[in-house]
């Protein structure tokens, strides 16, 4: 068993808030630096140049990627021989997420109730989802989420006898009634399968792998390299203003669903990917 | 901020590339007129922020005949909640958020006086509608280019509602702020074309 204390898992999530908001992960930053080179639409390439030169000011200048720093999104796999000692794991996340946003200078975008909307003041709570996992150590992915973006997400429940085009058409349509208010290129997070709460969940959890990566299902990836394709042929473009450059990347996430159910959530994500994990 | 006697600079005419530049506020509409969607235009002088739960209020205020916390007459209002300004700094980051959740008060504010709003994305027909009429403009701003955006903004105050937090009624001073017309003042949207 291995102790870990409370407050090195809170330090650990500060400074995962921090980075994800000034450093824009170099994935992104190459399928930007990639779209802007094949782009041919001038003001999409404009637009595109705008997206690099803002990773590089946020970076050097300390100025957050974008104003909405988002909701706190957390996704912990945490090993069996690891004892958290001084507090409990979301606990420590509360903490950590805490003074983030408060040293970070980022905003605090959560109000306390739908309806009556007073802001928090300290961007909490957040969204955790906390798996169990063998080992002794604690793997944490933080996603800092825009609510644009993630207001442009839809959740459809199929039949079961659905031609899969069709699974594709209310994707593409799901872009499309987006356009620009999503922040396009956007990342597409689709979640194929479950149930009606696991199938947004897969969509968020495929929001945290590399562009470039392949889902390991054949019939994933090839959906993936479909969708991306298709999307790009949309014409909506960089701001929604015209151009091939409407999503970086397209991932699919499947799980196993009962025999009368077909799930799909889409979960959209915009340019400003702020996502940043670490091991502990 | 000086006025030039024209407010949109004549260099535009030449090249059609060329940004044409905006002095806030306006002194009156014609200078609109000739902006056509798809132009860059690149502004300076003085901006008002306002999202969702600021324009609730102002929408409010005007609809029961009081005043607004600042003259609405040849102004323009950005859609952002900037992040905190880090000491010694003007402002955190300050790009634009979606327009169309403020469609619903939009065409109130434009009657009212204010002749530019500047957010990112397609707005309804009743905004489109409400620009032909009122001959103003909706431009936008690079959604998610925060860090860059706010380097343009050289002071920023908060003049209302700053219980609101990063909702709150800011002026800005902005130089040389870059945006595109998305709808121009003779009902033309770009995101139609």
């Amino acid at each position: 068993m291995r102790n870990i204390p409370a407050r090195h898992i809170s330090e650990a999530i500060k400074n995962l808030c921090i980075r994800a908001n000034y450093e824009l992960p170099e994935d992104v930053l190459r399928a930007l630096k990639s779209a802007h080179r094949t782009e041919t639409n001038s003001r999409a390439r404009d637009i595109l140049q705008q997206l690099i030169d803002n990773a590089r000011i946020a970076r050097t200048k300390k100025i957050p990627l974008c104003q909405d720093t988002g909701v706190a999104i957390v996704f912990v796999e945490t090993g069996h021989d690891v004892k958290i000692t001084g507090g409990t794991l979301t606990e420590a996340i509360h903490a950590g997420i805490l003074q983030g946003y408060k040293e970070g200078y980022l905003r605090k975008s959560i109000v306390h109730h739908p309806i009556l909307r007073k802001n928090t003041g300290t961007n909490l709570p957040a969204h955790i989802h906390i798996d169990h996992v063998p080992g002794n150590k604690i793997k944490i992915h933080f996603l800092a989420k825009g609510g644009g973006a993630e207001n442009c997400s839809q959740i459809k429940m199929f039949k079961p006898t659905v031609d899969p085009e069709e699974i594709q058409a209310f994707v593409i349509g799901v872009v499309k009634q987006a356009g620009a208010s999503a922040c396009p290129p956007v990342i597409v997070g689709v979640g194929i399968g479950g149930t009606f709460d696991k199938a947004p969940s897969l969509a968020k959890k495929a929001l945290f792998r590399k562009i470039g990566s392949r889902n390991k299902d054949k019939t994933a990836a090839e959906m993936e390299k479909e969708l991306l394709a298709k999307i790009n042929q949309t014409g909506i473009g960089p701001s929604g203003l015209g151009g091939k450059t409407t999503a970086l990347a397209v991932f699919v996430e499947s799980f196993p669903c009962h025999i009368a159910s077909l799930p799909v959530a889409v979960n959209m994500e915009c340019h400003a990917h702020r996502v940043k994990e670490c091991v502990i | 901020m000086k006025n030039p006697k024209s407010q949109i600079s004549r260099e535009a005419g030449q090249n059609p590339n060329k940004a044409k530049t905006l002095y806030l506020p306006l002194q009156g509409s014609p200078e609109l007129q000739s902006l056509q969607t798809g132009d860059k235009v690149l502004l300076s002088g003085t901006l008002y922020t306002a999202r969702d739960q600021a324009h609730k209020k102002l929408a409010a205020a005007l609809v029961a005949g009081k005043k607004l916390p600042f003259n609405p007459a040849g102004q323009a209002l950005y859609y952002v909640g900037p992040t905190p300004a880090r000491p010694g700094r003007v402002i955190g980051a300050a790009g634009p958020t979606t327009a169309s959740r403020m469609d619903a008060f939009a065409p109130t504010l434009y009657d009212a006086g204010i002749k530019i709003t500047i957010g990112k994305g397609n707005r309804s027909s009743e905004v489109v509608a409400s620009c032909k009429k009122n001959g103003a403009v909706y431009l936008v701003a690079t959604g998610g280019a925060g860090a860059l955006l706010s380097t343009y903004i050289k002071s920023a105050k908060i003049v209302a509602f700053p219980e609101l937090g990063p909702e709150a009624i800011y002026r800005l001073e902005v130089k040389n702020f870059p945006a595109i017309v998305a709808i121009d003042a003779k009902g033309n949207n770009l995101f139609r074309q």
